[in-house]
């Protein structure tokens, strides 16, 4: 896929609405697992993004995501904060080092970036469970809605090795991973960025 | 649970401004940010910063001052300060020397930590940092993976904020810090549970006879309740697992640190406890500090750390005059 400034809005926007939507959704993800305050950091996170754009009105892609990156890294707090901050700012870097990189590279630097900030492998039921996926149908050029809802889906028989949810061991089996869902909501709202 | 406060929205913010008006001789904070800044001229010197959530105080901004902390940052009660923040207490803190870093093991401080360090590396300041994992009671915690930073940071501050004082460079801070930590080692017990402000209820709650060990400092679960035993049988349960960590022949510093809501009246007779056991093995101590120095809001409680001297340099910083709030 082609991802220019006004796709990229466009994208923001559309997540923006989406975690407003399923913020309540988020922390109850989040409360059996976690310490239920996904849906609050993400809503808080994403309404002071679309603030920022509106306020600043950045110029290109790269302008774009920087400023999404430092206002999730100084609004959202949490685990989120600096892994959502750290995804952009790995997208950032590659577009950086060359502003002709095709979107999946970029959004390879956001997934390797996670996974350097987390130190989480695919398997240990986090965000990483969507991404790497979705990055990897994104290279193959086959990324659909399915794909999205069928990495989320299979992080539930998960149980977690990394963050919070690790503490409640075998317990966390069953329940759809917060940080995945969020993740799955981005790429959700990627794809109909393009669709318009 | 009854507290002084306004808006517990605002109580860190307030917390600040009250510490401020308190000691401005020798502290100030960098407007609009949760940073406390010591006075001191900047000459040159490695910077030294230490931060994470408030409701530890006075860890950490207690510790800012000359020969100890350059700049402290204040997160959220219990809550990791973001990495915008962080940068910031890195940019103040620089003197062209480069900034070292101590950040106590939890997963939220560690990421926002590392972050920081990115950015600031960005920005061409050279930073380097340690991970202080010195609580003994528990592997993998609720907000950690491996082992909890306690009261035992409060070491690392004083030595390696000596450390920088006298000129040492930022290489030099990172092996001695890379030594020093894994001579540290602490443990808690707690009488009560915790409530964070604004919260309607305990974190964890405890019988009215009743203590657990090795709870952490955010009110995270220990390995054991029972029933509250005198002073001197809970210095020994401590004790006794602090000795399984160290060669006891060596020669030790010792903190015995008050929770939030522990008399120091009961600290004292607990510190007399621990001298009466240490002597009865044989123990040499060289070094006590008795008072609250990593608590944990209202928790009653407290911790034993025990600081082995393997390096002379140790009792060198330990015995240095600072200027700061709380050492």
């Amino acid at each position: 896929m082609n991802m220019d400034l006004q796709t990229g809005i466009r994208w923001m926007e559309l997540f923006n609405e989406d975690i407003q939507q399923n913020k309540d959704y988020l922390t109850q993800l989040d409360t059996p697992i976690g310490d239920s305050d996904h849906g609050n950091n993400m809503s808080r996170g994403m309404d002071q993004v679309i603030q920022a754009i509106e306020a600043e009105s950045p110029d290109s892609l790269e302008a774009l995501l920087k400023l999404v990156t430092s206002t999730l890294l100084s609004k959202v707090g949490g685990a989120s904060g600096p892994l959502y901050g750290s995804a952009f700012m790995g997208m950032l870097k590659i577009l950086k080092g060359d502003n002709t990189s095709s979107w999946d590279k970029v959004l390879r630097g956001g997934l390797d970036s996670i996974q350097k900030r987390g130190k989480a492998e695919v398997g240990d039921k986090t965000m990483v469970d969507v991404w790497a996926p979705v990055v990897k149908s994104l290279e193959n050029k086959q990324l659909t809605h399915v794909v999205i809802e069928e990495a989320v889906e299979a992080t539930k028989p998960l149980k977690a090795k990394k963050g919070r949810a690790s503490y409640v061991g075998d317990r966390s089996i069953g329940h759809i991973d917060p940080g995945a869902y969020s993740s799955a909501l981005l790429f959700q709202a990627m794809l109909k960025s393009e669709e318009k | 649970m009854k507290k002084i406060m306004n808006d517990p929205n605002e109580i860190v913010d307030e917390m600040i401004e009250g510490m401020i008006v308190a000691h401005s001789q020798l502290i100030q904070r960098v407007p609009e940010t949760g940073i406390i800044q010591r006075r001191a001229e900047k000459t040159g010197k490695v910077g030294i910063v230490s931060g994470g959530g408030s409701g530890h105080e006075p860890a950490h901004a207690g510790f800012v001052g000359e020969g100890m902390l350059s700049a402290a940052v204040c997160g959220a009660v219990f809550t990791s300060p973001t990495p915008d923040q962080i940068l910031e207490a890195i940019k103040v803190a620089d003197e062209g020397a480069g900034v070292f870093l101590i950040i106590k093991n939890y997963s939220g401080d560690i990421m926002n930590f590392e972050m920081a360090q990115e950015l600031a590396e960005m920005e061409d300041i050279e930073v380097e940092s340690i991970v202080v994992d010195d609580d003994v009671a528990v592997e993998d915690s609720i907000f950690t993976q491996g082992k909890r930073g306690v009261a035992g940071t409060i070491f690392v501050h004083k030595i390696l904020g000596y450390a920088a004082q006298q000129g040492k460079s930022i290489k030099e801070i990172k092996k001695l810090a890379e030594e020093l930590v894994p001579n540290i080692k602490s443990i808690g017990l707690a009488l009560t549970g915790v409530t964070t402000p604004g919260a309607s209820q305990a974190s964890f709650t405890l019988g009215e006879n009743e203590i657990e060990y090795g709870v952490g400092i955010h009110g995270e679960p220990g390995y054991r309740r029972e029933k509250l035993q005198p002073s001197y049988d809970l210095a020994e349960e401590l004790l006794t697992k602090l000795a399984e960590e160290f060669d006891v022949t060596r020669r030790f510093a010792v903190i015995i640190n008050g929770l939030g809501g522990t008399p120091l009246m009961e600290q004292y007779v607990f510190t007399n406890d621990v001298k009466k056991l240490m002597d009865k093995d044989e123990w040499s101590i060289d070094f006590y500090k008795v008072g609250n120095f990593m608590t944990s809001l209202e928790m009653q409680g407290l911790s034993l750390t025990l600081l082995c001297l393997e390096d002379d340099f140790y009792m060198e910083a330990l015995s240095a005059p600072v200027e700061t709030i709380s050492w």
